[in-house]
């Protein structure tokens, strides 16, 4: 858990270089024949080595945008990227490409969603682990056979010497994503960010791999950026959760205080959307009403206003000012216009029991 | 692997069995059907001033007196075993694979076509080799530019390419580069590589660059299309994301990938083209297999197109199983289905 | 793009112009005057660019496949006929000169021109002295005799002309010096030595030299002779022999024949070293050859194709090296009396009268590449030709609507009636044909449908078999004829006699039958005497003409180009095309 050192505190402003991972009011814009479409509209968050951030969104709140940008894999021309992202204390916003693909893979590493579509169906495992060894270190063929080898019994492959040579559709779902984690660790990266990494993945198997990561965190001291849907995954592995709505943050703070006093009346949905298997079937589901909002035609006021269940308590401010994201005290960090003494009563008295 | 290629094989054969059927029924039995006789279809292979007794002793001697059947039998056993052939001061062993005697001009057909097939092929090779050049090329760049001026000008050229009818662009070129500029030699010349490859390729400079143009914008656009599939693809965000240079991303990854589907038209395409580029044929004036099938087709001589026939046939069916086994070492996951 | 569109189309304009200008103007020869385009013609009954320069190739081009063979048994096509000079040499054979004297028969491995006696069935030829073969064996009366029993072998030679078995006084059952192995045929031939060479014939005719100027009087040595693969490489008697071998795939070359005496042979100048021949190109790619210079002749010598014709007809340069002579060729309908009503001559001349001429010469290609208004069956050309015009046609080239109305009604059929035209679906021409009938005499009431025949069998199962003609309503075929060498009995004898008619199908004449014209045609056959048998033919074409059972449609045209390299060129009648024994190249 962290400790709420001036160090470590989230918000708007970190201070300078004092982070990992820093990105401050990024903004993803994309054009389009439509509008302008604000996938990231104004985004911060830091993270440091060891550390594990869980982003929790809907798709389309701008989660795996943000991860894109974090990549430099952004390579459409009509992507717009402003703000600022640091790793390391280097500065990627308006980094020369060149710059920004040597620390992709070596620095930066991701695991996606599919790891079946994600793999190259015509090349081995072991030559795609051995492909990505070798751009940034510079060893023989025979050598980095042997790293792989190594990465796949890392990450719990059986019998790895002769796996390496099998093809991605030859492997089981499970034993694919721990390819391909073995693949984004095989250049030992200081930050790792996992996109959906459970997602496509039968239950029982998530739970392996969640716990791969994070023994492999440990092993690795590595920052580890968790990017989901679903606040289960992140309920155990994440120090830090960052809430995402519409492309921006919605509430931002520590584990603890996101499953124990949520703030936000949309991290309050999604925690209600959560199946536990504690409940009966009728009532242990809240779910948000409605659809995310369109990217390009975002809500006045608020964003998430026309969702949510207490606008008519706090009048119009929710439908005409967009309210910024404030620190309550505690780093942490609630964008409502709801009062935090109301929201805290909302959430102690109406939520709440709901819910446990 | 080997039982999968024996099987295909077997396949293979019998559609070349059933395509010449279908070859020998309409040339008899359409005209049956509207009321000829042998002696009428005979008359077509005299003189003008032949009497009857010439159109029956001809009739007799092509077998048109046989029932349909028997006469493809008699042609079928004499491309297994070889047969003899009366030309009249004695009689001439046609060995297998003997595809019988022209009825026009009573050559055998056999070496007529083997005299043609390097023709036709080096024809096929060359134009294929500059289509999938240019054509693969100009694919990959529209792709990756998407949208900009080369795509749209390459996208526009690849159209024009497709639409222009090659007796229009082999007659220009052969007008502009051969009549007016003299760099290459004129229409039906033909060198064999053997007697000089110099001169061989630059004789079919021009067939082959007229032949690649069509082809070179059919592959740029399937193969812009394939790229623009591909490149969206999460294995090709994976290569991007493990730092790999651009180049590679798209070499290696993309176009790899991309190229499974136009490997197997182009195997189809150079299996067709063999005997069937006849439009250049003619234009060039190069004796292929095209020409020999048209001309064959226009003389009602029968045995000559039975024998393109079966070589394209044959071709197509090779070309086929080739692409299927280069399937294999493309895409793995076919190879352990 | 639209720019070069319109340009194109203009060009196009104007040639068509120009053809309809001169279609309309005087029906003078030599191109008539004002804006027309004035071709050369310089090689038509004078020489063009005369020269007696040896040395060179002189180099032919064809599109498509050799038409037949080279052969001389077998061969039936006119250019190879032209060509085949160069290679191999017959008892008699037509002169090597411009004008009508390309008509007249010369004798060439004989001494003289045919002796007959027995009132015309007998012939004898007696050869010079000291020919020879390209391997310097001696040409004998055996090696002539041989080549013409072995072309009468139709199991090996099916599609060489038919006129020796036919005359000849063959033992029966003889089937050819193959099978019919030493049988004797002395009755038939007689060769009393090495240069005498006797003809016996099973009924008188008086023109046997023309027979003997086929190429099948060629000598073959026996020795040599392979059958059906003896054109693989024939052995020459000419001036030129084969280098190498024939190969139907690419063409052949023609190089010297050392053994070949010049002193024997006043007829060809022999002026090239070496002669090649190209095939299977494409018909405009010949054109544009020769206009470049890279080829000298089309020997097809069916004249220049229509984007050709355009160029030429634009540019000076290339009308000084073009000619336009007329072919002995009747492109005509038949109008068969066996269809009703065309049973009565009125509903016939209705026909001949409503049809419009122009109309017929457009689908033709107009009056260079098409035809003259032709009003006889036989050409100017032919001997005996009579110039009449029963029907008026070349005075009214519209056509006459009163005239065939007034016949009409004769006819009985004044409302009109309905009929079917065939023509041969890979002719573009004769569907332009049927199309003008249909518009002609739609005018008057006759309603013609155009049906497309397979060119196959046009003559052997639709408009050749009288049985389907009429089951199928064909009052009208379009058809064309070429004679096989240029009299009376070689153009009409297989177009006008009704003994050729087979009820099987598969003869050129389709419509006329008329007993008196059979009897007429076994007068002049017999007849001795030149100038009255050329009056006899001529007599024959009216008579059918008064039949009216053939619309003599136009007699054929062609636009022809040689090369700037040529010398010495000219069009010999007797083929309608360049001499190829006389040609010669600039060096």
């Amino acid at each position: 858990m962290t400790t709420l050192t001036p160090e470590s505190s989230r918000g708007p402003a970190p201070s300078p270089g004092s982070h990992y991972l820093e990105v401050a009011d990024l903004q993803v814009h994309f054009t389009t024949d439509d509008g302008v479409v604000k996938s990231v509209d104004g985004l911060s968050f830091h993270l440091d080595r060891g550390q594990t951030l869980g982003i929790v969104g809907e798709s389309g709140s701008g989660k795996s945008v943000t991860s894109m940008a974090v990549m430099g894999l952004h390579t459409a021309k009509n992507a717009h990227i402003s703000g600022s992202i640091k790793l390391g204390g280097q500065e990627l916003v308006g980094a020369d490409k060149e710059t920004v693909r040597k620390l992709r893979g070596k620095n930066m590493a991701m695991i996606f969603q599919d790891p079946l579509s994600s793999m190259h169906p015509f090349y081995t495992v072991g030559n795609q682990i051995v492909e990505a060894y070798r751009i940034h270190n510079d060893v023989s063929r025979k050598a980095a056979r042997a790293h792989a080898i190594e990465m796949l019994d890392r990450v719990g492959i059986p019998e790895p010497g002769k796996r390496v040579d099998a093809f991605p559709h030859q492997f089981s779902g499970g034993m694919r994503q721990r390819a391909m984690i073995a693949m984004s660790l095989s250049c030992d990266p200081d930050l790792l960010i996992a996109d959906e990494p459970t997602t496509a993945l039968d239950v029982t198997v998530q739970a392996q791999i969640l716990d791969l990561i994070r023994d492999l965190q440990k092993e690795f001291d590595s920052a580890v950026v968790i990017i989901t849907h679903d606040l289960g995954v992140v309920a155990e592995l994440a120090d830090d959760i960052l809430v995402m709505y519409a492309g921006r943050a919605a509430e931002y703070g520590s584990a603890e205080q996101l499953f124990n006093s949520p703030e936000h009346p949309y991290t309050w949905g999604l925690l209600g959307s959560m199946p536990r298997f504690d409940k009966a079937p009728t009532d242990r589901l809240l779910p948000i009403k409605g659809t995310p909002p369109s990217l390009i035609q975002v809500p006045e006021g608020c964003a998430f206003n026309p969702r949510c269940d207490f606008q008519p308590r706090v009048g119009s401010a929710c439908l005409v000012e967009r309210p910024d994201l404030h620190d309550n005290g505690g780093d942490h960090f609630v964008a409502c216009h709801i009062p935090p003494a109301e929201r805290q009563k909302i959430w102690a008295q109406e939520i709440s029991p709901r819910l446990s | 692997m080997i039982s999968y290629i024996i099987r295909r094989l077997i396949a293979a054969v019998g559609l070349v069995i059933v395509i010449t059927m279908i070859t020998f029924a309409i040339f008899y039995l359409m005209p049956r059907l509207a009321g000829a006789t042998p002696e009428t279809l005979a008359t077509r292979y005299v003189g003008r001033t032949a009497t009857g007794a010439t159109v029956e002793q001809t009739a007799q001697r092509l077998g048109f007196y046989d029932p349909v059947p028997v006469q493809y039998w008699h042609w079928l056993t004499g491309v297994v075993n070889g047969t003899e052939f009366d030309i009249g001061s004695g009689v001439e062993k046609c060995p297998r694979p003997c595809l019988g005697y022209s009825f026009r001009n009573k050559d055998p057909v056999t070496p007529e076509i083997m005299r043609r097939l390097p023709v036709s092929f080096s024809l096929a090779v060359g134009a294929a080799v500059l289509w999938l050049t240019f054509g693969v090329a100009t694919g990959v760049l529209s792709a990756l530019r998407r949208g900009s001026f080369f795509d749209r000008a390459a996208m526009t050229v690849a159209l024009a390419g497709v639409s222009m009818p090659i007796f229009w662009t082999g007659v220009m070129s052969l007008s502009l580069f051969s009549y007016k500029l003299g760099w290459t030699p004129p229409g039906g010349q033909y060198t064999k590589l053997s007697d000089n490859p110099l001169e061989w390729a630059h004789g079919l400079l021009l067939p082959w660059i007229t032949l690649a143009l069509l082809f070179s914008a059919q592959y740029a656009r399937l193969t812009r299309a394939g790229m623009l599939e591909t490149m969206g693809e999460d294995y090709i965000r994976t290569a991007r994301a493990k730092g790999l240079r651009e180049r590679r991303v798209v070499v290696k990854h993309g176009l790899r990938a991309a190229l499974t589907p136009i490997v197997t038209i182009f195997g189809l395409d150079f299996g067709l083209l063999i005997g069937s580029a006849v439009l250049t044929e003619t234009v060039f004036g190069l004796p292929g297999l095209g020409q020999l099938a048209i001309d064959g087709t226009k003389n009602n001589d029968l045995p000559q197109v039975l024998g393109v026939v079966l070589l394209i046939a044959v071709f197509v069916a090779i070309a086929n199983l080739v692409v299927d086994l280069l399937y294999a070492v493309i895409d793995p996951r076919v190879r352990t289905k | 793009m639209m720019r070069i569109t319109r340009k194109r189309a203009a060009v196009a304009l104007a040639a068509v112009a120009a053809l309809g200008l001169s279609a309309c103007g005087s029906s003078s020869d030599g191109g008539g005057g004002g804006g027309a385009p004035k071709l050369d013609n310089s090689a038509i009954g004078s020489v063009a660019s005369p020269s007696d320069a040896k040395g060179g190739t002189l180099k032919f081009g064809l599109a498509g496949e050799w038409g037949d063979t080279v052969d001389p048994g077998e061969t039936y096509y006119g250019y190879s006929w032209d060509m085949l000079r160069n290679y191999a040499r017959t008892l008699v054979v037509f002169k090597s000169e411009p004008g009508k004297a390309g008509l007249e028969l010369t004798p060439d491995l004989a001494e003289d021109l045919g002796k007959s006696s027995d009132g015309g069935k007998t012939w004898t030829y007696t050869l010079k002295p000291g020919l020879k073969f390209e391997d310097g064996s001696p040409i004998t009366s055996k090696d002539v005799k041989y080549a013409v029993l072995r072309s009468t072998d139709k199991k090996t030679f099916p599609n060489g002309p038919a006129y020796f078995e036919g005359m000849l006084n063959l033992p029966k059952g003889y089937d050819g010096p193959y099978r019919s192995k030493g049988m004797n045929t002395d009755s038939a031939i007689e060769t009393p030595d090495d240069s005498t060479i006797v003809f016996h014939l099973k009924t008188p005719f008086a023109g046997f030299d023309y027979l003997a100027q086929l190429p099948q009087t060629a000598p073959v040595p026996q020795a040599k002779d392979t059958g059906a693969k003896y054109k693989n490489h024939v052995i020459s008697s000419g001036p030129y022999m084969f280098q190498g071998n024939y190969n139907p795939t690419t063409g052949f070359t023609l190089v010297r024949n050392p053994n070949w005496d010049a002193s024997t042979d006043p007829n060809r100048k022999a002026l090239p070293d070496q002669m090649t021949v190209k095939v299977n190109m494409a018909p405009d790619d010949v054109d544009n050859q020769i206009i470049a210079g890279t080829l000298d002749v089309d020997i097809a010598g069916t004249g220049v194709q229509p984007a050709a014709l355009t160029k030429v007809l634009k540019d000076q340069t290339l009308m000084n090296r073009a000619d336009n002579p007329t072919i002995a060729r009747l492109w005509y309908t038949s109008i068969n009396p066996t269809v009703k009503p065309f049973d009565n001559i009125e509903c016939r001349k209705a026909v001949e009268y409503g049809m419009s001429p122009r109309l017929y010469q457009n689908a033709y290609g107009g009056k260079f590449a098409g035809g003259e208004i032709a009003s006889t069956v036989m050409p100017p050309m032919i001997p005996g030709y009579q110039d009449f015009d029963l029907y008026g046609v070349k005075d009214n080239p519209g056509g006459q609507e009163a005239k065939a109305k007034e016949a009409l009604k004769a006819c009985g059929q004044e409302g009109g009636f309905e009929t079917t035209m065939g023509y041969r679906d890979d002719r573009p021409k004769e569907k332009a044909t049927a199309e003008a009938f249909q518009q002609s005499l739609g005018k008057i009431g006759i309603k013609v449908t155009p049906k497309a025949l397979p060119s196959g069998d046009y003559f052997s199962a639709t408009c050749g078999l009288p049985s389907y003609v009429v089951k199928n309503n064909l009052g009208l075929c379009a058809n064309g004829w070429g004679a096989d060498w240029n009299d009376g009995y070689g153009f009409l004898s297989q177009i006008v006699d009704s003994r050729v008619i087979r009820e099987t199908g598969g003869s050129s004449n389709t419509s006329v039958r008329i007993p008196e014209v059979d009897k007429m045609i076994d007068q002049a056959t017999v007849e001795q005497d030149q100038a009255k048998r050329d009056e006899l033919w001529g007599q024959i074409d009216k008579r059918v003409m008064e039949e009216a059972v053939i619309y003599p449609g136009v007699y054929a045209k062609s636009v022809l180009l040689r090369s700037k390299n040529t010398t010495n060129v000219f069009v010999n009648e007797a083929w309608g095309y360049y001499d190829y024994t006389a040609m010669g190249v600039k060096q």
